[in-house]
């Protein structure tokens, strides 16, 4: 499954890419952040050191949402005023990715939804009430984040980001959406609250004096 | 699993009194307090910055579950990372209750919350809970409003993955549908929903091996599980099978029931004669022990007389005694006809020997009433509906005290939210 080895144009150590959509992976050895140009990787940043990490979630977890298995192949981290979170890029068989977010061990999984048109950051409040997809959500939380690194492999270029703004929406039957208003225009995802052991994860970070 | 990481227990120092400090909860605390010098720090600054000192004095009972301590709860481990005591005002008067927050790196964060002995496992609801005019429907259960009020900070220790500060006040509102609780948290714009279940300090004591025994709780706490609540309906369930059976032996014995006339006579008396009593002729109670009906008709309308009876067995000389009164009136006034009493009197002497027997009457009534003539009809085995209802009260009984202290255990539930029950007190 996974894709021929390409060398890391800045220390030559072997890059893998265990997703074929993947669009940019980070060096396990030197923490380049790496591009995929046709056959070749592009250097276009490092990532400095990350902050001490609490998720027992890794590259490499292993795990099951809605009878489909999935593999963690990337991260962004962000940080906020009151801490910092992963979205886990997962990678879905039989295909397809989502994104597993783990704050204060609250996890979620969401996929990237259509819907149309989204609203602008300015005018949105919590208690405002959307429905997409026949979901009826409501805003809970906005958050003003900071991009704080990412790690492995992500579907899309991301990287030299600065503050980022979330909103956070649930739903009366325990779904869970993001608008993401990273970039000029705000991108959704829309998932499921989801219970650690329904996640079925393994290959779990050990910590030591926990099992 | 991978390798396991370097050791999680960070050693950091108070910048203020230079005490070290333990964190537990790897990476995840926003606020560490310092057991030493109660310096509340700002975990996310590298130097510990101090966000605010606290006279400790005013609070300085020591957790009951102590900080560090471990135990499996629900099938995983947890550690007791943070503690803080909170407090409320309800008519002037002061409640403190206690906070302990859980921590296990993999499930995260839960807390026990602890109220004059009443213990709640609390975690953060999954799904946004939706108003139905004062109650809230949250995963397809209604709970009701039980108060709102604000909570205040009054002591922190050890670490939590908020930020909190003694003094910090928000907006609390509690919804229950015992042994349920859920809690919405408002500050500034954001709420917080959290969902609580009932749970009995002794499994607290257990799982984390603490000392001694959980204390007793007092009173009655806002999602207290009635542990009466199930019996009621099981001892009504069981009322109902019984009355029902009670019931259908009833309209057996009805069914079945011999009815069998054994003796009837007419007999009239004079106030005047003077004759006091006589005996009738003897009759025979065949069969089983069984009851026996004495029925008098007499011909009294706006009259009475009264039959002293004894019902005697000849072979052994046994006497049941009974008297009876036997009236009727009838007549018209300002509101129409009315009448009272009956010309007809029955009774049943509920377990008599099979033997032979006779009555020995002795009537009385008021010489001006004249003659009175009456008939006397003795029958035996005759279904006792007096014993039949005595059964079903006795049945009743139980569920009736169950049902009351049911009742009891709400009146006191609610006498503590915003809506106490009606009672004897005053009232709205």
């Amino acid at each position: 499954m996974s894709q021929p080895a390409a060398l890391c144009p800045n220390c030559g150590a072997p890059i893998l890419f265990h997703w074929s959509s993947s669009v940019q992976t980070t060096c396990p050895h030197c923490k380049s952040i790496l591009i995929r140009k046709d056959v070749n990787l592009e250097k276009v940043g490092v990532v400095s050191d990350l902050p001490p990490d609490s998720s027992p979630i890794q590259i490499g977890t292993s795990g099951t949402y809605e009878n489909r298995a999935f593999t963690v192949g990337g991260r962004i981290i962000y940080d906020y005023d009151d801490g910092s979170w992963n979205e886990w890029h997962i990678m879905l068989n039989p295909g397809g990715s989502a994104w597993l977010s783990d704050a204060q061990s609250q996890y979620a999984v969401t996929f990237s939804a259509q819907a149309a048109p989204l609203p602008a950051l300015a005018s949105i409040h919590i208690g405002d009430r959307f429905t997409w997809n026949k979901t009826g959500f409501v805003v809970t939380v906005i958050t003003e984040a900071r991009y704080r690194g990412v790690e492995g492999e992500l579907p899309f270029q991301y990287w030299d980001k600065q503050g980022a703004t979330f909103v956070d929406l649930r739903s009366t039957g325990g779904d869970f959406a993001t608008l993401d208003y990273s970039d000029s225009e705000p991108v959704l995802y829309t998932g499921k609250m989801v219970d650690f052991d329904a996640l079925r994860l393994k290959n779990l970070r050990a910590f030591e004096g926990w099992s | 699993m991978s390798p396991a990481a370097p050791p999680q227990v960070q050693s950091l120092t108070c910048p203020n009194c230079g005490a070290s400090l333990t964190v537990r909860s790897m990476g995840r605390a926003i606020t560490i307090v310092c057991g030493h010098c109660h310096s509340i720090l700002d975990a996310k600054d590298p130097q510990l910055r101090i966000l605010q000192r606290f006279d400790a004095a005013t609070a300085a009972e020591p957790p009951a579950i102590p900080l560090g301590s471990r135990g499996k709860w629900r099938g995983a481990d947890y550690e007791v990372i943070g503690f803080q005591v909170r407090s409320m005002e309800a008519d002037g008067i002061p409640y403190s209750w206690r906070e302990y927050l859980l921590f296990n790196p993999y499930k995260g964060f839960r807390y026990f919350t602890e109220y004059n002995g009443h213990w709640n496992d609390c975690s953060v609801a999954t799904a946004l809970p939706e108003a139905q005019g004062i109650s809230v429907k949250y995963l397809g259960k209604t709970y009701k409003h039980f108060q709102t009020y604000t909570a205040t900070t009054t002591f922190v220790l050890g670490e939590f993955p908020w930020r909190v500060t003694v003094d910090d006040a928000v907006a609390v509102t509690d919804y229950v549908a015992p042994p349920y609780l859920l809690s919405s948290e408002m500050s500034g714009s954001e709420t917080t929903w959290t969902l609580g279940e009932y749970i009995n300090g002794a499994d607290i004591w257990n799982a984390f091996g603490l000392p001694g025994a959980a204390p007793t709780p007092l009173g009655v706490y806002e999602n207290q599980p009635s542990r009466m609540r199930a019996s009621a309906s099981q001892i009504w369930f069981v009322f109902a099978g019984l009355a029902t059976a009670v019931f259908v032996i009833f309209t057996l014995s009805q069914l079945f029931s011999g009815r069998e006339e054994v003796f009837r006579e007419a007999y009239s008396f004079s106030p005047s004669s003077t004759e006091a009593s006589f005996v009738t002729p003897e009759f025979e109670l065949k069969g089983r022990t069984s009851s026996v009906e004495v029925q008098t008709d007499a011909d009294v309308t706006n009259r009475w007389i009264y039959l002293n009876y004894a019902l005697i067995d000849e072979d052994t000389g046994q006497a049941y005694d009974f008297g009876r009164e036997v009236s009727y009136y009838t007549g018209v006034d300002s509101d129409g006809g009315w009448q009272e009493g009956s010309q007809r009197d029955r009774v049943v002497l509920p377990s008599i020997p099979p033997g032979h027997y006779y009555l020995r009457i002795e009537p009385e009534s008021d010489a001006s009433l004249g003659i009175i003539g009456y008939n006397v009809t003795v029958t035996r085995d005759v279904p006792v509906l007096g014993l039949y209802l005595a059964a079903i009260a006795a049945l009743l009984l139980p569920a009736l005290l169950v049902s009351w202290r049911v009742y009891n255990f709400e009146q006191m539930r609610w006498a503590e939210s915003d809506h106490p029950l009606v009672s004897t007190g005053g009232g709205e």
